[in-house]
């Protein structure tokens, strides 16, 4: 076998002095296969080019387009949550996965598209070129390959777990510093700056040193693999010299080996990176799955009853309870009651007693356990939930507000309200002089969250979007808290006067706020307590009279 | 102070990776020069190894060009042993003189690849310890700086320099160092290399070399103005999902989930546009270059073949000179990149050196002392003429005057907003007045170091403060030499001692992140243990609200009327109780005093207090 191959040599050698001897022009001939070859290489140079153009066209394209889809998916799911898987996921989390998991899922997709449709392929190939020109070197290549693993795989085994560290000291560090902003006056006010750094320092140093570790190793990534490379050229020149001296290989074969080898391992090198990659994306990727899996718990019947267009808006309680998911004891048990249209039933209690939850029944946040609700004798779980919510005017606890204006705030509970209506909420919510200070009036924007206006005004912004809409229902949820006691009398005349058809349920925590209510609910640890006017409630009504002995002096509980 | 600010830890979106930074969207430094400058201050305690890392750059540099040189040899040493063999000689390959070269270039790769990491090792070291110190320096910094720049930063900002910002510098600082040594001894090694094999390849390789840089600028230039969208809109989209998210109640309540997923769909679309742009033009940067390296791959190969087809070069030499060409496109590409990256570096070292350069705190020079009760302190405290305004054109307390003898109770009356908390931030010295003085017990607050003045007072803020550590240490922050027992008794007396013990682990349970597993008013009990504990002679006290149920409040009450004996206390005042027993009421509105007096007194003048108070009777209810 090795004869041909020095016959080839010995041929071209004699060819050549034979060609010479012709007196033919050599490097004529010499030239046209020269530029043959040169051209060919460089169309194959622009096919290749031209490929991996669309290789990354292709796989931005796919990653772009899954990642849009996948937002999308996630977006309408979360719309579609109730409380209930709001309060399993975290808002937080819900955030974190509609953007950061899939961008993670996105950039996996690009580069796992372009690299898994080079790497296999320039692998595979340079196995059988390699192959081609010797099987004799290509133990090197396969020691080479297992090496370069070996290491690859060691490096990160220490590093890996090294990573997660980083992430958490930094974390750590975040909190700290955190902790030192928020609580300025008071490290202060005790003189505490000095432990405050050394808490700092401490967590400063802790992170210096892991981050330290987990560089040190990760730079020796690059030498080992050059090295392996680099040797791996020298002991095939090596070995191939000793099959060129026994003729079995050619010198152009050698170096194509050479070149050819380096594919091979690079190639390697790219899978073993793939596989390190591949479980971040995964966990993102079950993340983002977990989400979409959920069906949410409050559902609209498949064919919901319809409420008149004009309803009286009597709600009615019937032995009501409600339990969270996983729960030990009844969040809400077994309430009943009836508010009626043009009357006010106000409920009050200590944090935790389940105010809050007895409301998001009623707007179906959550589906009550047991029992049932229903207005205008019509039982709220067979309405729609967007016909239900049509007919309620709602203040939440925290005042959200959006990006936008002042008037689109209060515009967002009634989407046509004209100026005027929309002018008269605000004069109702006491909202319409600070709205007037401001130099942009109804105009002025509001940041996102309502970042930029304050507690107090937040507050009269969000009852004015519930006023705007008219609704039959009116539910309050401690929404006068952030009131002056001036602004708070004020809002709750106006307000008398301007809703005084409506069914009115309204939390609060101050008894002057609701003490002439028609009727009050006392609620303590999900359970009603206490149901009457003020002036019995203090009779009867221990807990009651609790929280009104607190707040108010004797003669004025008299 | 509850002004936080908390979009730091927002998810970030794409763009953190440690990908190619050049790729980054661009932040330019206002002024590049001085903060390159400074951030070279910063660096002069390493210089020696930073001397040793560039000397270690070159070597490895200049190994890796030789290597290429030397292997040539081997090869050529091969090719004229067979060709020997071919014309007929016995002598074939001389092994030994190949076996040699292999060994010289074996140890060559083996400390090239060496150095690599040493550099690498070194440079670790410095930069890791860099961070270190800046980030010491701007946490210390914030104990420095007054209140009063913290009016107009927000924490976010100021947390996102001690990590984001002092991150990338250290990355960037990291790489580019060894980067530009590298890159600029391989271009030059590579260069004679190259020369020294035969000037006419070594023009045509040059000749390709502004086609590189052209392709390179080009493609970084687009795809960093998509980048820049694309962040852009990632930000539009990160923002409108969390606020949707934040607000999913009302949402719900107001049946405007179709609004929101509108408004979703149009960012959502926006970002896929400049997403898959930004990701493909940058991605288009591996190809071209492919092509042009290869192009001139091709050019060489012919022009190199037909110099060896005339004799006028070896086999081995065209081996070497193509791979010469191959790694010299490698740092054009990298100096073409590492402007941006000293942009980046710059942006960063400004924003932390910015900080750092912020004016601090009037320095102090105590008149008296009161360490270990040299100068004994009563409590009486007088305010003289007081003027102050956050802005010094916005005067808000106008010539205000009161004497308050020790042991009496002031109460703080007024509306949200009204200014009560900016008495309390005078006295304790948060900010100095504009004019007038605020004395205790005769002597001016700025006479006493700001650590005496304050070790007078306790604090009890509605916004409580607890971090993340266990409960006993917690209050010990009230005294930070407190024994256990001392603490505990603290804790009974501020009426905490009870839930304590019903906690797990009692006082040893570690207050969590968020500090949400304890609640509201619990955490109120424990910063009244806290003020017990320190002792004060003044007490600050807010009172609490709406958010604690009623029996903690009962028992927040008594731990406060504990805590008020025989000490001068001013009470932020929501309590009809508290304002009727008190000594002093101090009446704002819009930050300034209305009225000043008793219950009784106030009520005769028939202003704005007998208002305030008479609202609060007002039956209207709903």
């Amino acid at each position: 076998m090795s004869e041909p191959s020095l016959a080839r040599q010995t041929g071209a050698a004699l060819i050549r002095l034979f060609y010479t001897e012709l007196g033919a022009d050599l490097s004529d001939i010499q030239r046209d296969y020269i530029i043959r070859t040169g051209a060919y290489m460089l169309l194959v140079t622009l096919i290749g080019a031209a490929a991996a153009i669309g290789v990354g066209f292709l796989a931005t394209q796919i990653g772009a387009r899954t990642a849009r889809t996948m937002r999308r998916d996630l977006f309408s799911k979360v719309e579609s949550f109730s409380l209930e898987e709001f309060d399993r996921y975290s808002t937080a989390s819900l955030i974190t996965r509609t953007t950061n998991d899939v961008t993670q899922i996105q950039m996996m997709i690009i580069m796992g598209l372009r690299m898994m449709s080079r790497a296999p392929i320039m692998g595979f190939g340079g196995i059988v070129m390699a192959l081609k020109h010797s099987i004799s070197l290509s133990w090197i290549i396969a020691l080479a390959v297992i090496i370069l693993i070996g290491v690859i795989s060691v490096i990160f085994a220490v590093a890996v777990p090294k990573f997660k560290l980083v992430q958490e000291l930094t974390d750590k560090l975040n909190l700290v510093s955190r902790e030192s902003l928020t609580g300025m006056m008071v490290i202060r006010a005790f003189s505490n700056q000095k432990h405050e750094e050394k808490r700092f320092e401490e967590a400063a140093r802790e992170l210096k040193n892991t981050n330290r570790f987990v560089s040190r190793v990760m730079h020796s990534l690059w030498p080992s693999m050059a090295l392996i490379m680099n040797l791996s050229s020298l002991v095939i020149i090596w070995a191939g010299a000793h099959e060129i001296q026994r003729s079995a290989m050619q010198v152009g074969d050698m170096i194509a080996f050479i070149q050819y080898a380096m594919h091979i391992i690079m190639s390697f090198m790219m899978i073993a990176f793939m596989f390190i990659m591949l479980p971040r994306a995964m966990v993102s990727a079950t993340r983002v799955e977990e989400v979409l899996k959920v069906v949410p718990s409050v559902r609209d019947k498949e064919h919901p009853a319809k409420l008149p267009d004009k309803i009286r808006g009597e709600v009615v309680y019937k032995n009501v309870s409600f339990r969270y998911t996983n729960a030990e004891s009844d969040a809400v048990h077994n309430i009943s009651f009836t508010a009626r249209p043009g009357e006010t039933t106000a409920i009050i209690g200590s944090t935790g007693s389940g105010k809050t939850t007895l409301v998001n029944l009623l707007l179906r946040f959550y589906d009550a356990t047991e029992g049932e609700i229903t207005i205008d004798g019509i039982p709220i779980k067979d309405i729609s939930q967007k016909q239900l919510r049509d007919n309620i005017g709602y203040v939440p606890q925290k005042s959200t507000l959006f990006t936008g204006d002042i008037a689109s705030n209060i515009r967002y509970g009634k989407e046509d309200a004209s100026d005027e209506e929309v002018e008269n909420a605000a004069e109702i919510a006491q909202a319409d002089e600070f709205i007037s200070a401001m130099e942009e009036g109804f105009k002025s924007p509001v940041a996102q969250g309502g970042a930029n206006v304050s507690g107090g005004q937040k507050q009269r912004l969000s009852i004015a979007r519930a006023l705007v809409k008219k609704a039959p229902i009116y539910i309050f949820d401690d929404s006068f808290s952030a009131l002056d006691f001036k602004t708070d009398a004020a809002l709750r005349r106006a307000l008398q006067e301007s809703v005084k058809d409506s069914t009115i349920i309204i939390i609060a925590q101050r008894i002057s706020t609701i003490m002439n209510a028609d009727q009050i609910i006392v609620m303590d640890e999900g359970r009603a307590v206490g149901i009457g006017k003020h002036k019995d409630l203090l009779k009867t009504c221990r807990e009651y009279r609790e929280i009104a002995e607190s707040q108010l002096s004797m003669e004025e509980l008299a | 102070m509850t002004k936080e600010n908390r979009r730091y830890d927002r998810p970030r979106g794409m763009g953190r990776g440690r990908g190619p930074a050049a790729m980054m969207p661009g932040m330019k430094a206002k002024d590049f020069k001085g903060s390159i400058k400074k951030l070279i201050a910063h660096l002069s305690p390493f210089k020696y190894k930073i001397l040793i890392v560039m000397i270690l750059a070159a070597l490895s540099s200049v190994f890796s060009i030789l290597g290429p040189r030397i292997l040539a040899q081997a090869t050529n040493e091969i090719f004229t042993g067979i060709m020997n063999m071919v014309a007929g000689s016995t002598v074939g390959i001389n092994f030994t003189r190949v076996g040699q070269i292999l060994l010289l270039l074996l140890g060559l790769y083996l400390i090239s690849s060496l150095f690599t990491y040493m550099q690498g090792f070194i440079m670790t070291g410095i930069s890791t310890q860099v961070s270190y110190n800046l980030q010491n320096s701007i946490a210390q910094k914030i104990n420095r700086l007054p209140l009063k720049y913290f009016d107009t930063v927000t924490h976010g900002d100021v947390l996102s320099r001690i990590t984001n910002d002092v991150d990338t510098l250290t990355n960037t600082l990291n790489q580019s160092i060894t980067q530009i040594i590298t890159s600029v001894t391989i271009m030059a090694g590579v260069l004679i290399m190259m020369l020294s094999i035969s000037w006419s390849m070594t023009l045509v390789a040059l000749g390709i070399l502004p086609m590189t840089i052209i392709l390179v600028l080009f493609t970084v230039r687009k795809s960093q103005k998509y980048f820049r969208a694309q962040q852009e809109y990632l930000g539009h989209l990160n923002g409108h999902i969390e606020e949707m998210y934040g607000g999913h109640v009302v949402i719900k309540a107001f049946n405007r989930e179709d609004l929101a997923t509108q408004k979703f769909e149009e960012y959502n679309e926006e970002l896929y546009n400049s997403g898959w742009k930004s990701q493909f033009i940058s991605g288009l940067m591996m190809p071209m270059m492919h092509f042009v390296s290869n192009f001139g791959y091709v050019i060489i190969c012919i022009l190199g073949a037909f110099l060896t087809t005339r004799g006028r070069m070896t086999v081995g030499g065209i081996q070497a000179f193509i791979q010469y060409v191959r790694q010299f496109t490698q740092p054009v590409t990298q100096i073409a990149n590492i402007t941006n990256v000293l942009q980046q570096t710059a942006a960063a070292a400004e924003r932390v050196f910015e900080f750092l350069e912020e004016e601090e705190e009037k320095p102090e020079e105590p008149k008296v002392t009161i360490s270990n009760e040299k100068l004994p302190i009563e409590g009486n405290v007088e305010f003289s003429h007081v003027h102050f305004g956050y802005d010094p054109d916005k005067i808000i307390i106008k010539d205000f005057s009161a004497v308050i003898k020790k042991g009496q109770k002031i109460a703080l009356v007024g509306p949200t907003g009204a200014g009560k908390t900016t008495i309390v931030k005078l006295l304790m010295r948060f900010y100095d007045v504009n004019d007038g003085a605020i004395l205790i017990d005769g002597h001016d607050i700025r006479d006493f170091s700001r650590d005496d003045l304050r070790s007078l007072m306790g604090m009890v803020l509605q916004d409580t403060w607890l971090y993340n550590d266990t409960i006993m240490e917690n209050i010990r922050y009230g005294r930070l030499d407190a024994t256990d027992e001392e603490v505990i008794a603290a804790a009974k007396a501020a009426q905490a001692d009870h839930f304590i013990r019903a906690l797990p682990d009692s006082y040893h349970m570690v207050i969590n992140e968020e500090a949400s597993n304890v609640s509201q008013g619990q955490k109120q009990l424990l910063t009244i243990a806290r003020a017990i504990l320190s002792d004060p002679k003044i007490l600050i006290l807010d009172e609490a609200t709406s958010s604690v149920d009623t029996r903690t409040e009962i028992l927040i009450q008594r731990a406060m009327d504990n805590l008020m004996k025989g000490r001068t206390s001013f009470v932020i005042a929501h309590r009809l109780s508290t304002i009727r027993n008190a000594d002093l009421i101090l009446c704002l509105d819009n930050g300034d005093i209305v009225e000043q007096g008793t219950h009784e007194e106030l009520l005769k003048l028939n202003g704005f207090y007998s208002k305030l108070y008479y609202s609060q009777f007002d039956r209207a209810s709903v």
